[in-house]
């Protein structure tokens, strides 16, 4: 890696599997950190064999190399008492350790964080869960779909008299990495001044509320319940009229926040202009019904045309075709290649952060299991007593 | 000690993405002083999302800012740039979302601030990064939803676009820089060194889809398939989805064929094959959950290892969510809030109370940092 990257020379130890945890892990790798997961021996983080949509890399699941290029592998059996010696001897020369283990696993393994705390109190700890570890969901499935099902999120999407309507990938998986990563390096920048570490916890329920966070103040303090979704078009229930999505001759476009005059005028539609701005809550549905009207009529682009040089905000809704070959996406440059160890290749994206102007790129695949077992290991004294 | 106690942050950005970054670093200990323009401040303050307002005042406002210092200041005057630029030389952390360019006009680029305040880490926020034709498009969440290609992931198959029903575009750029700001921090602790931080909402919709980008990118484009009822995912195998009950809803997740075929006493649903078969098997399934009530369902599947969840609203999910949910909404006083989603020692950080008057905070911060306030 790069030197000079903001984590460079930490090191960071990832006990976790599948998604949240890893992709937390992945992110530090990006940001300059040496990521070495610890997995068991048989078969490794159950996602080398969660193969999706029958694509592979080599040997494990193009999944796997997505959420864990550019890190090293030891494989270690943590309730054989030898293989915990050395992890533990490990984790003395580590910054940072990230496990999703259910609540109580890692106490029983001898690895939780008081334990871990003696160890080396240098250490920043973090630990995913799904919904923290208390509570009467705690024992349920730390899985995306089911917190979207438990936390009201499914009926925000699609419209009034749909179903619950889910978010189709997982969202709060990665909301939930993202929080796990502010955690662990705002308890790094407190390492600066005391020498301390600390125990970070984030869990797929509370990054489900936080990213509902700003309707959810609303609901708290409205007393008018479960927000009602929009009869058409819906992109967000407590927005007004003409918020959300719109039909086309020719395909679909998306309005933002647009004074109703302004709509009336450029559409040419006075019918619109019949509502007043303090009715685009209470008669949203009537209204939208006469925009999806006056939009119909005419392509994309022709509305773009219109809308866009009056200062509108309205934008064409693309698919990942044209997404992918638009000039926005082109600017951004967000894909790089990956190789895995047996020379194999895969496109994938890259950290959506820059540093410096530098966009932070790892051609380095998903190890093999256990490829650097030795070498990490083998450099290790022997564990100093704990 | 929170971990970010000492670090004062000055954020000049607006509506949501912005100061959603800058509340997560509040949240753990930072100052976080907002920077407005005088006439109205962040326009945010006038934006309403439903009609709730607290003391006429959007919530949002107050659920994005709480616990924040206001300075209102001109930066298109002398005097107003002046203290702005006392602020950053007191500052670790500035943050700004202005549309490209318009922060080189105010004399508050990151070449300009770094020599007015070395080792200051500067994050910039825009919609869809500073090059290429849509650099001077409006930064706001749906309209990146639009572009992005994110639209086509959600809902059935056969409907049009489905977005997603929350500032998830916003939501994800704001936690991209919070992390971006907070690794440079780290950075500027061991070697005094200052960074510029960049994200924008295209990069974060990106990042949010890389799994399935990275999935078609490498097979030969084929889109993800949505189901023509209850999608959820559309490279998953069955039974993935949402399935009608008698009454109410349940989401089941990856499970086995084989232990679903067994728990619901259907062997002929082992026989299938759970990606080719998806529709077929979504078909059966539906008509098994549809004879029982979702709450019946969860209760008798979720024991027995199945995946599976009733659909909730924010009130069952109040009501059902034990300690977790209950200590992130925080009730009481004039203003009911949303907590922090994260725990330090086993501690969720006590969310302030409100957002700050226009300018409350304006007269306090010009003494403490040694400028007039412009008049």
């Amino acid at each position: 890696m790069t030197p000079d990257l903001p984590l460079a020379g930490l090191r960071v130890l990832d006990f976790a599997q599948f998604l949240a945890g890893p992709v937390a892990a992945l992110r530090l790798a990006d940001l300059g950190a040496e990521v070495i997961k610890i997995e068991r021996p048989q078969g490794g983080d159950m996602c080398r064999g969660m193969v999706v949509n029958d694509q592979r890399m080599g040997d494990d699941s193009l999944v796997f190399h997505t959420f864990n290029r550019g890190k090293k592998s030891v494989a270690a059996d943590l309730k054989a008492p030898e293989d915990l010696d050395r992890v533990k001897a490990l984790i003395g020369t580590a910054d940072v350790m990230i496990h999703n283990f259910r609540p109580g696993v890692m106490e029983r393994i001898g690895l939780g964080y008081d334990a871990v705390k003696a160890l080396n109190p240098r250490l920043v700890y973090g630990a995913v869960s799904g919904y923290g570890a208390a509570g009467p969901w705690k024992d349920k499935p730390g899985q995306d779909l089911l917190v979207q099902s438990l936390s009201g999120i499914a009926w925000l999407n699609g419209n009034d008299g749909d179903g619950p309507v889910p978010t189709g990938f997982a969202m709060l998986d990665v909301a939930t990495a993202g929080l796990l990563v502010q955690g662990i390096l705002a308890c790094l920048v407190r390492r600066g001044t005391t020498g301390k570490g600390g125990l970070v916890d984030v869990d797929l329920m509370s990054a489900a509320v936080d990213m509902t966070f700003e309707q959810f103040t609303c609901f708290l303090n409205d007393a008018k319940g479960q927000p009602r979704r929009h009869a058409q078009g819906n992109a967000n229930p407590y927005q007004p009229a003409p918020y959300g999505i719109y039909e086309t001759a020719d395909g679909h476009m998306a309005l933002a926040m647009a004074p109703l005059a302004k709509v009336a005028e450029l559409l040419d539609c006075p019918a619109i202009a019949a509502f007043g701005q303090d009715q685009a809550f209470a008669q949203l549905d009537d209204i939208k019904a006469v925009v999806a009207g006056g939009l119909a009529k005419k392509p994309t682009q022709h509305w773009l045309d219109i809308l866009e040089p009056a200062g509108l905000w309205c934008a064409p809704v693309l698919d990942w075709p044209e997404f992918a070959a638009s000039d926005g996406f082109d600017a951004l440059d967000p894909v790089q290649l990956i190789r895995s160890e047996s020379g194999e290749e895969a496109k994938t994206t890259r950290c959506p952060i820059r540093i410096d102007g530098m966009q932070l790129r790892n051609p380095a695949g998903g190890p093999a299991l256990g490829a650097d077992t030795e070498t990490v290991l083998g450099a290790l004294t022997a564990p100093a007593d704990a | 000690m929170k971990p970010l106690e000492g670090v004062t942050v000055v954020d000049f950005s607006q509506f949501l993405a912005g100061p959603y970054a800058s509340l997560r670093l509040l949240d753990m200990g930072a100052r976080v002083i907002k920077v407005e323009n005088p006439d109205r401040g962040d326009l945010c303050r006038h934006h309403y999302v439903s009609d709730t307002r607290v003391n006429g005042e959007s919530t949002l406002f107050h659920a994005i800012n709480r616990g924040k210092e206001s300075i209102a200041l001109d930066l298109k005057s002398v005097a107003g740039r002046d203290a702005a630029q006392r602020l950053v030389q007191g500052a670790d952390v500035m943050i700004q979302n202005f549309r490209p360019g318009v922060i080189d006009r105010l004399g508050l680029s990151y070449e300009a601030t770094r020599t007015l305040r070395p080792g200051l880490v500067y994050g910039s926020i825009s919609g869809y990064g500073e090059d290429g034709d849509w650099a001077g498009l409006p930064g706001q969440d749906l309209l990146a939803q639009a572009r992005s290609g994110l639209m086509w992931l959600s809902g059935n198959h056969g409907q049009g676009p489905v977005p997603v029903g929350l500032p998830v575009a916003d939501i994800t750029a704001g936690a991209c820089l919070a992390q971006g700001l907070l690794a440079a921090l780290y950075r500027q602790a061991r070697s005094g060194e200052g960074a510029h931080v960049q994200t924008s909402l295209l990069e974060a919709l990106i990042d949010l889809q890389f799994e399935f980008l990275t999935t078609w990118m490498s097979n030969g484009q084929t889109p993800p398939q949505r189901l023509t009822e209850g999608s959820a995912h559309g490279y998953l195998a069955a039974p993935y989805g949402v399935y009608a009950a008698k009454t109410g809803h349940l989401a089941l997740a990856m499970t086995p064929l084989s232990a679903l075929a067994k728990a619901l006493d259907q062997p002929e649903l082992a026989t299938l094959d759970a990606f080719r078969d998806r529709e077929a098997i979504r078909q059966r399934l539906q008509v098994v959950f549809a004879a029982r009530d979702a709450t019946e369902w969860e209760a008798d599947l979720a024991p027995r290892g199945i995946w599976c969840a009733r659909v909730r609203t924010w009130e069952e999910m109040q009501a059902d969510g034990g300690a977790v949910v209950q200590n992130m909404l925080k009730s009481g006083g004039h203003l009911a809030r949303v907590a922090a989603p994260i725990r330090l020692n086993g501690t969720r950080p006590e969310p302030q109370g409100r957002g700050p008057a226009l300018n409350e905070h304006g007269t306090a911060l010009a003494r403490e940092m040694g400028f007039a306030l412009p008049a």
